[in-house]
């Protein structure tokens, strides 16, 4: 054991969005500050370095942002996904905190884009950063260190000692040796679990080994199991995850934002026996995108296959893998591994239920169904029919899990009603205090750079 | 054209395609989004829109060590270097000069020095200042085809360019484009006006965009005072050596510092920069390139200073043998990229023009 020093006043544990928030928030309130982060350099930000953009409530034209996007909108937006799971306090001061954040952003180095051309439903609710999350990480650690915030990378926290409502001290490893410092202030901001699968398995029971992490192998929630351990307040529910349908062959872990398949609604979606299981028009994006990571987790060996022919190839977004592609159906399935007779069976019954196409239109719901058949595609349901066919493999991917700490709206950590005097929560470790279930794309960077910022202010108060 | 190059381009093309998030860099992304297959020709193109200023590089989540090893600026920068080969003419030369350009730079602006050299000890021609020297005649008889044959060079290894991209029949709007685009250098801003990231891993800069500027203004006060001083020379019988205070010698001396300051500060960036990130075995090409131009404009200026020493004639016959080397080693240079960029941008004025129709 080796006593780090000089002793900082602040100890950031994680490098992400939500650490480098407070990070710079404190630095620029006088304290000395520590980044601890377990990754390597390449490596560093977290989930953080695979978003792409953030919700911004705003009441008038702001930055990239059109139109206004208000606070009662940005919250009923909320409640329609977390079915009401949510502190509306907390959910309330992310929104209202997140209109000044923008320029604070743009301030530290973040830079915006223009919106997408695919996206631009999301220009009025979401700025999407210019070269994506790794380059907003970029711009916030060229910040932090500026401000003589110290990052150690490889270093990986093992241990927060807490004693009479007070963290004492902290353990982490690196380059094979355990290090310990005593820091008058400690903000943690080292994301969810989800990239330790055994603990994934624990909640999820064994199918979860099959899942795929979209984010960084990092997560893996060694903090939060400590401090959960020692009585932290718990939120959130260990059983939740955001999971989405990826494409089966991406990597196990960070394969981020290009293995998603957007071709669902032009498919048929069957399992490994050749069978469809749901109905695949049931929604537009990205509603339909987020439940299909369940419905796949449901399916024997956790895997879906998507089958669409020559007509839709074109219809969605350009996928990383290319497609298996046949002639025929009998082929495609013998490429894919399923049963060629029962394939082409179930493509039959699906195309003898489907009735006028006239009406097809891909980006909005047709109402285009089948009749007839369990069970039905209720929107762009047309005929499977003109080859090539195309398959691709689905398997679930998660993005993050809902069980974090509780906080306060000073985003101070407690053990029962006391709050922790010097320990501070931000970002996704927390997130589960707002977000009690569902997603809003562009929330996770709102919480982490709200909190973020209420955490490193706390946490240099206390210090000084 | 290497196959490797271009089967990697195409793979790291197709991750890119898929993710999107450097849209805004520059106008590599929006072209490549355009596509859903991209063939030969299409990287080609994409290649030349490129010029290497690894803003997506750094912001890239997927580069190596992670599995799909993103590296877009090195990949395009092989395809890119590999097509400027590919069209050059005679083929022969552009291939030489990549590979050891350094070295041929300098054999030819000694080579050329030397035999200049050895005109001006054969004939004293009687002339003033310089001419006294080396008639004018002589000059012009010797750098006329010096000026002539890289046009034309150029000229076929655009049509070959043009060709290959496959883009159409040539209108006056899709120039006026692709002037445009290059004249403001909007590019070279990084989309968001913080500059590139070439000298300081992610620490955005505008030092590239600064110094590119030099030289390519250096260049074109240099050439525009040669150019003044021609026209005064054949249409106001007006004949050199001028004094200070007049056209060609302000341009001249503004333009070569310009290009002087702004070549060595291009070595300086350029050895800081990861070479990783550029083309492989280019190096000693791009370097070349710039020591010449650099040398071009520092010949001039040491010839000014030296114009009136015994030193003048040995000055004289560097200077003049470095421009010499200098255009007759344009199309197989670096000096070509501007050519190529330019066109890149004409086609992909004429593509946007096409998809808005
Ligand atoms: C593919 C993908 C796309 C996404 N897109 C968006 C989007 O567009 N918009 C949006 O708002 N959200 C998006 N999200 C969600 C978003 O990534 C998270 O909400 C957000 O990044 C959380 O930030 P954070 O700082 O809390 O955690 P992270 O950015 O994950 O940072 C956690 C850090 O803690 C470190 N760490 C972990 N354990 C330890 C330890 N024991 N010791 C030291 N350090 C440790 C990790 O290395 C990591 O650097 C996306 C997620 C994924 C996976
Ligand atoms: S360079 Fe990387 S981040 Fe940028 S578009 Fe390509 S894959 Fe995405
Ligand atoms: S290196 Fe620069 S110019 Fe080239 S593709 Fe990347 S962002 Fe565009």
């Amino acid at each position: 054991m080796t006593l780090a020093s000089p002793q900082p006043d602040i100890a950031v544990i994680g490098g992400g969005n939500a650490a480098l928030c407070a990070a710079i928030t404190a630095a620029e309130a006088g304290a000395r500050v520590l980044i601890l982060e377990a990754a390597p350099k390449p490596y560093r930000g977290g989930n953080s370095r695979h978003t792409r953009n953030f919700r911004c409530m705003h009441r008038g034209p702001l930055g990239p942002l059109t139109d206004s996007y208000t606070e009662e909108e940005y919250l009923a937006d909320l409640m329609k996904v977390t079915g009401g799971k949510t502190d509306e306090g907390l959910a309330r001061l992310a929104i209202r905190s997140s209109e000044e954040c923008l320029p604070w952003m743009e301030a530290h180095g973040v830079r915006f884009q223009p919106s997408l051309s695919g996206t631009l439903s999301l220009a009025r609710t979401n700025a999407f950063f210019l070269g994506g999350g790794k380059g907003l990480v970029n711009a916030y650690y060229r910040t932090a260190e500026a401000l003589g915030v110290q990052v150690e990378y490889e270093a990986a926290v093992t241990h927060l000692e807490i004693h009479d409502d007070r963290v004492t001290h902290i353990d982490y490893t690196q380059n094979g040796e355990t290090r310990r410092i005593s820091p008058k202030s400690v903000v943690v901001a080292s994301g969810g679990f989800q990239a330790d699968t055994d603990w994934l398995a624990r909640a999820w029971g064994p199918a979860a080994k099959n899942f795929l992490i979209r984010g960084t192998p990092y997560n893996r929630g060694v903090v939060l199991a400590d401090l959960l351990e020692q009585k932290v307040e718990q939120v959130g529910d260990p059983t939740q995850c955001h999971a989405v349908a990826i494409d089966g062959r991406a990597p196990k872990f960070d394969g981020g934002i290009v293995t998603r398949l957007d071709c669902v609604p032009f498919s048929i979606v069957v399992n490994k026996n050749g069978e469809r299981f749901y109905d695949e028009g049931e929604d537009v994006w990205p509603k339909r995108y987020a439940i299909w990571g369940r419905l796949v987790a449901a399916q024997p060996d956790q895997v879906g296959y998507v089958i669409i022919d020559a007509k839709s190839l074109e219809l969605f977004m350009p996928s990383v893998f290319p497609p298996i592609k046949a002639d025929t159906l009998e082929d495609l399935a013998t490429k894919m591994g399923l049963p060629p007779a029962v394939l082409a069976e179930t493509v039959a019954e699906f195309n003898a239920a489907c009735g006028d196409t006239s009406g097809f239109h891909p980006t909005e719901l047709d109402g285009v169904s089948t009749t007839g058949i369990t069970p039905p595609k209720t929107n762009w349901a047309r005929p499977i029919t003109e080859p090539p066919f195309y398959g691709y493999s689905l398997r679930t991917g998660v993005t993050f899990t809902y069980l974090g700490l509780k906080v306060d709206e000073r985003a101070q950590c407690s053990i029962g009603n006391r709050p922790v005097s010097n320990l501070w929560a931000a970002g996704e470790t927390m997130a589960g205090s707002i977000l009690g279930q569902g997603y809003l794309a562009g929330f996770g960077m709102t919480i982490g750079t709200v909190f973020g910022r209420i955490a490193g202010k706390e946490a240099a108060a206390h210090a000084n | 054209m290497q196959t490797e190059f271009l089967e990697e381009a195409r793979r790291q093309a197709e991750i890119c395609n898929a993710c999107r998030y450097c849209e805004g860099y520059c106008s590599v992304f929006p072209a490549l989004h355009a596509e859903r297959a991209f063939s030969d020709g299409d990287l080609t193109q994409l290649a030349n829109l490129c010029h290497n200023c690894r803003g997506c590089y750094y912001a890239c989540q997927y580069t190596a060590p992670h599995e799909f090893a993103l590296n877009l600026p090195q990949a395009l920068a092989n395809v890119r270097q590999d097509s400027w080969e590919e069209f050059a003419f005679p083929r022969a030369a552009g291939q030489a000069f990549q590979k050891s350009g350094l070295r041929i730079a300098l054999a030819t602006v000694l080579g050329f020095a030397l035999l200049i050299w050895a005109m001006l000890s054969l004939a004293s021609a009687g002339g003033e200042g310089f001419y006294a020297v080396l008639a004018h005649n002589t000059m012009v008889a010797i750098f006329l085809p010096a000026f002539l044959f890289p046009l034309l060079s150029l000229a076929i290894s655009l049509r070959r360019y043009w060709r290959a991209v496959g883009a159409g029949p040539l209108r006056f709007s899709d120039l006026r484009g692709g002037f445009a685009a290059a004249a403001n250098m909007r590019n070279l801003n990084g989309g968001h006006g913080d500059g590139c990231n070439f000298e300081d891993e992610d620490r955005f800069s505008q030092g590239r965009r600064f110094a590119h500027q030099a030289v390519m203004y250096g260049f074109l006060l240099c050439f525009a005072a040669t150019s003044v001083a021609t026209l005064m020379h054949y249409l106001l019988d007006l004949r050199a050596p001028y004094p200070l205070w007049s056209l060609p010698k302000l341009l001249g001396l503004s333009g070569g510092l310009l290009l002087t300051l702004g070549c060595i500060e291009m070595i300086r960036l350029k050895l800081r920069a990861d070479p990783e990130l550029g083309a492989s075995g280019a190096t000693s090409g791009e370097f070349g390139f710039v020591a010449l131009l650099g040398f071009v404009g520092l010949s001039g200026l040491a010839l000014y200073g030296l114009g009136q020493t015994p030193l003048m004639p040995a000055m004289l016959a560097l200077h003049l043998g470095a421009v010499l080397a200098f255009f007759l080693l344009t199309p197989f240079s670096k000096m070509a990229h501007g050519f190529y960029r330019l066109a890149a941008l004409t086609a992909d004025a004429q593509k946007k023009r096409e998809v808005a129709r």
